[in-house]
């Protein structure tokens, strides 16, 4: 029997294909391969399985994960467990979406144009931008593209970034900015409520400032109070405002249109792509309808046109001038292979939300968190949350005041089937024993009231 | 001839279906003693926090949104849907086993920051693929974050530019060859990482050109980009010669695998003197392209590289799978988190069923195929097999019209778009650059013989065409669900229009 997916594997076949191009054995297909260097032997890998016995392997590896459906989870940091409607599932397994390649042939490959022209128009409405393109890696590599962005634009060299932010988007966009010599400079946040200090951003613009960087919500969850005010600094100053944002706060947080962003970047994930340990997330990158900014931006970008007889509406993609397979060396990018079908899944979930779905999921995502907060602040030297700030899906808990450590509250939290929030403590050692809260449509009151009734065993037990 | 329909909807965009207060999904509950005891939102959050008035977003029924979807998708075409010969893209079948494992909730539901202990499947299946990936290239070692193959260039490149800088002499070299058949993504991850790109011409066996490479490489040269086979689909077989030029001037010898499917189980890079390699999942290891991705490039280096990779690397200590971030010498990370989990999971499980026997055999028959299309179709009128026509082909062929377009005027386009009538995804086009009017073909090994042959007689009939009726040609597709885009209009500036926003602007300004 042949291999199911190799059907010309068979005698017969093999030596009509060799009759044909003329030769006796395949071997002698590879004969222009330096003898000293081919494989004398096989690759030692496991032998091959069957689809059952590969069905039992993967599975039994796989089990030795316990999934955050088993568990209680209080994590997020950057992936969040939000609900993926069966109809986004449903969708995304469509083979013609899943198996086609990049729709480098618009007559073949409307549908995939027209899914991302859809993707990229609502993100423009949530986040109140003009443009966006396909789709970045994730938030991390958005944000460093948008610095290199800004640099192009603007001619200078210096982007920078809050103290509070995510030590995944900093590690990337330091590693995308150094080789284009751009330097990322910390802006100090106020220790009790975490805002941008004016003072410290206005001494630290300069001439050469590109761009200025906040996230709102921030990494650690609160609500930025000054962004319009730090839009005005950076924007007297001639460099461009870059917002990161979670979508799923802009049912009801004020959307970085509002006050002045030039760029805005933030994570797909929670749009309709599951959490897959932080794997296949989307990159979003929005910005305003400015030919400079346009001309600038990275990756993919869907535009919408007619047929060449001019008698349909029809799409394609657009500005492939600025793209590596036309530009090569000068492209804005070397981005092609995107995350295309996490953005088309955040299309079908932006269009189930629809216009009122955002505004009730914010809504009640701010309540039970701050319920979270408010109950888990009832146990004794408990602060929840640690920031005097407003705050949406996340918020910091501090338990300086207990007599134990975040590391042993959250061992002990596993113990009893909940998995704590993320620990801060290697990464803001100057929040002494604290940790990073997520609380999502997903958490019922039973849940939030268990890890109450178990941090309090914990912690006066 | 057999010929195809593609399902032709007239829609809408999402925005212009649905109507007032519709809603596609039904929000959990919240209970109400938790608004008791938190109160609206609207009473506690000051008021200039908050958005003013409702994104304009759809209000669309499930079923509205489910159906707008799925004509969309009908309008798509994929590998499942029929052969797909685009050159470098590796365009094989996508096993379905993949996609049920990949959609288990032990996949889809854990979180990144997970306590190891309660992922200890997740890192054994991502230590487990890096040690397979290393055997299969030969090389030392594995970061499995890189999300794409020009992803895993710019991890790439930016190794040997941290390689560079720990020797101090990142200053004198700053120059990173590439040949000029190479993908566009590789002079632009170069320019990415900070290098200066040149260009090594092709001889005219289609092989780099040795004494050109020896007069361009420098001691400026920080290392040098190579496809093997090259992307007319030849092995260049003075690897060894050209590895050792490069080397002896201490530079880094970096291998792009988008065209690994060729050689695969036959020769590895490491084998060839590389120092860097990556691979793109999505191509050789059969995961599926998503219409754009998301895709995986692991990238994987030889001992003295090792330090310098992305952080974490996956490791083992004998009793438990763990994440090393102690790395002092890592370029950082290019990515959140630890690459495409649920791309790996695919590849894993591909390279479970086929073993090792079936990934040689793999890549045999692709060659077989590729060489047999090469053939077959350079015998057609129109048609040519440029450089060295005598010397096998690896995974893919290119073919050019050129001498179709002289005599009929008909362009490689045109052939392309005609292929879709007939159902079949058109080749790769125009590319590599150095072939005028290119088509380039790559089979794969998923495909019959049969599908082979029914390339090669719609390649006959479309020369037939081209010689006695060449209007079809030029104005085809005609069976797919549009005819050609106006791709001009797409992005010239009066007519540029990125999202429905821009869409109703530019409709209001036309009123005015």
């Amino acid at each position: 029997m042949t291999n199911p997916y190799l059907p010309n594997d068979t005698d017969e076949i093999r030596q009509k294909l060799l009759k044909t191009i003329g030769i006796k054995n395949t071997d002698e297909l590879f004969s222009d391969i330096p003898s000293t260097i081919l494989l004398k032997k096989s690759l030692s890998l496991p032998v091959s399985l069957s689809e059952a016995e590969v069905r039992r392997a993967v599975e039994g590896i796989l089990k030795k994960n316990s999934t955050v459906k088993e568990l209680i989870s209080f994590l997020g940091g950057g992936v969040w467990p939000h609900y993926v409607p069966a109809v986004v599932d449903n969708i995304a397994s469509r083979s013609e979406f899943l198996t086609s390649y990049t729709p480098y042939q618009p007559e073949l490959n409307q549908g995939v144009l027209q899914a991302l022209f859809e993707y990229q128009s609502l993100i423009c409405e949530l986040v109140k931008m003009d443009v966006a393109n396909c789709s970045m890696y994730d938030w991390a590599s958005s944000l460093a593209e948008a610095a290199r962005m800004t640099s192009r634009i603007t001619g200078k060299n210096v982007f920078l970034v809050p103290h509070f932010i995510s030590p995944e988007r900093i590690t990337v966009l330091k590693s995308y900015a150094e080789p284009a010599e751009i330097r990322v400079v910390e802006v100090k946040q106020s220790a009790n409520n975490g805002q941008i200090d004016l003072e410290d951003l206005k001494q630290k613009m300069s001439s050469e400032t590109a761009g200025v960087y906040i996230e709102n919500p921030s990494y650690l969850g609160y609500v930025m109070n000054n962004a319009s005010i730090v839009s005005e600094i950076v924007h007297d100053a001639g460099g461009l405002f870059v917002v990161g944002v979670d979508p799923m706060s802009l049912g009801v947080l004020k959307p970085p249109g509002d006050y002045g962003a030039d760029i805005v970047v933030g994570e797909g994930q929670p749009l309709g792509n599951h959490m897959s340990f932080g794997g296949g997330l989307l990159g979003i990158l929005s910005c305003k309808d400015n030919p400079y900014y346009i001309r600038q931006l990275p990756g993919r970008v869907v535009g919408m046109t007619t047929t060449i007889k001019g008698d349909e509406r029809g799409f394609c993609f657009a500005l492939q001038t600025r793209e590596q397979h036309i530009r090569r060396e000068k492209a804005t990018s070397n981005i092609c292979t995107n995350e295309t079908l996490c953005a088309i899944r955040a299309a079908v979930y932006m269009s189930l939300m629809g216009r009122k779905g955002f505004e009730t999921l914010g809504n009640n995502i701010l309540i039970a968190s701050h319920y979270t907060a408010k109950i888990l602040s009832e146990i004794g030297g408990v602060e929840a949350p640690s920031f005097k700030s407003e705050f949406f899906k996340e918020f910091t808990v501090n338990f300086d005041r207990t007599s134990k450590s975040v590391d042993e509250i959250n061992n002990r939290l596993l113990r009893n089937g909940i998995v704590g929030g993320h620990s801060l403590k290697t990464i803001f050692p100057e929040l002494g024993n604290s940790s990073l809260y997520c609380v999502t449509e997903l958490h019922s009151r039973n849940d939030i009231e268990t890890l109450q009734t178990k941090l309090k065993e914990i912690i006066e037990g | 001839m057999k010929e195809f329909r593609q399902a032709k909807w007239h829609m809408p965009t999402i925005f212009e279906i649905g109507a007032g207060d519709r809603s596609g999904c039904e929000l959990p509950k919240l209970d109400s003693v938790l608004r008791q005891a938190i109160g609206d939102p609207s009473t506690f959050l000051p008021k200039d926090l908050m958005r003013t008035s409702p994104p304009n977003l759809p209000e669309t029924s499930e079923v509205e949104v489910l159906r707008h979807f799925t004509k969309l998708s009908q309008m798509a075409f994929g590998v499942d849907e029929g052969f797909y010969p685009l050159g470098s893209c590796t365009m094989k079948y996508n096993p379905k086993i993949n996609e049920a494992l990949a959609n288990l909730d032990e996949v889809n539901w854990i979180h990144p920051y997970q306590d190891e202990s309660t992922v200890q499947g997740a890192l054994e299946l991502m230590y487990k693929l890096s040690c397979w990936l290393i055997e299969i290239t030969g090389m030392h070692s594995f970061s499995l974050q890189p999300s794409a193959g020009a992803h895993g260039e710019f991890a790439g490149t930016l190794i040997m530019r941290a390689y560079h800088k720990h020797n101090s002499h990142l200053e004198s070299k700053d120059e990173v060859l590439i040949p000029d058949l190479a993908h566009g993504t590789n002079p632009a991850s170069a320019a990415m990482a900070g290098f200066k790109v040149i260009i090594i011409p092709s001889g005219i066996d289609g092989c780099i050109d040795i004494e050109a490479l020896k007069n361009i490489v420098s001691k400026r040269t920080a290392g040098l980009m190579l496809t093997n086979p090259n992307t007319l689909g030849i092995f260049e077989k003075e690897i060894v010669e050209i590895s050792k030029i490069l080397h002896e001037e201490g530079a880094l010898l970096y291998y792009d695998g988008a065209n690994f499917n060729g050689i695969m189980g036959k020769v590895r890079p490491g084998d060839m003197g590389f120092d860097i390699v990556h691979l793109n999942l999505h191509k050789t290891f059969s995961t599926p392209h998503g219409g754009g991705g998301p895709g995986s490039g692991p990238v994987g280096v030889v001992e003295e590289l090792d330090k310098f990779l992305p952080i974490p690397l996956i490791q083992y200590d004998g009793e438990k799978y763990y994440l090393d971030y102690n790395r002092t010498y890592s370029i950082g990370k290019i990515r959140g988190f630890y690459g495409n989990f649920d791309i790996l999971v695919r590849a894993f499980s591909y390279i479970l069923t086929m073993g090792a026997e079936g990934l040689e055999n793999a890549a045999e028959i692709a060659v077989l195929n590729a060489n047999y299309l090469s053939k077959r179709l350079a015998n057609i009128k129109g048609f040519e097999l440029p450089y060295d026509n005598e010397r096998p082909r690896k995974h893919e062929c290119v073919i050019s019209c050129s001498k179709m377009k002289r005599e009929t005027g008909v362009q490689a386009k045109n052939v392309a778009k005609r292929l879709i009538d007939f159902g079949i995804h058109p080749p790769t086009m125009y590319f590599p650059l150095i072939i005028d009017e290119a088509l380039m073909i790559e089979p794969t090994e998923t495909e019959t013989i049969e599908e082979l042959e029914g390339l090669v007689d719609m390649f006959a009939e479309i020369s037939k065409e081209a010689y006695s009726t060449p209007n079809v040609l030029l104005e085809a597709p005609h069976n797919s669900s549009f005819s050609q885009m106006d791709e001009v209009k797409a992005s010239h500036p009066r007519t540029l229009c990125l999202s429905w926003r821009m869409h109703q602007r530019m409709k209001h300004e036309k009123k005015d």
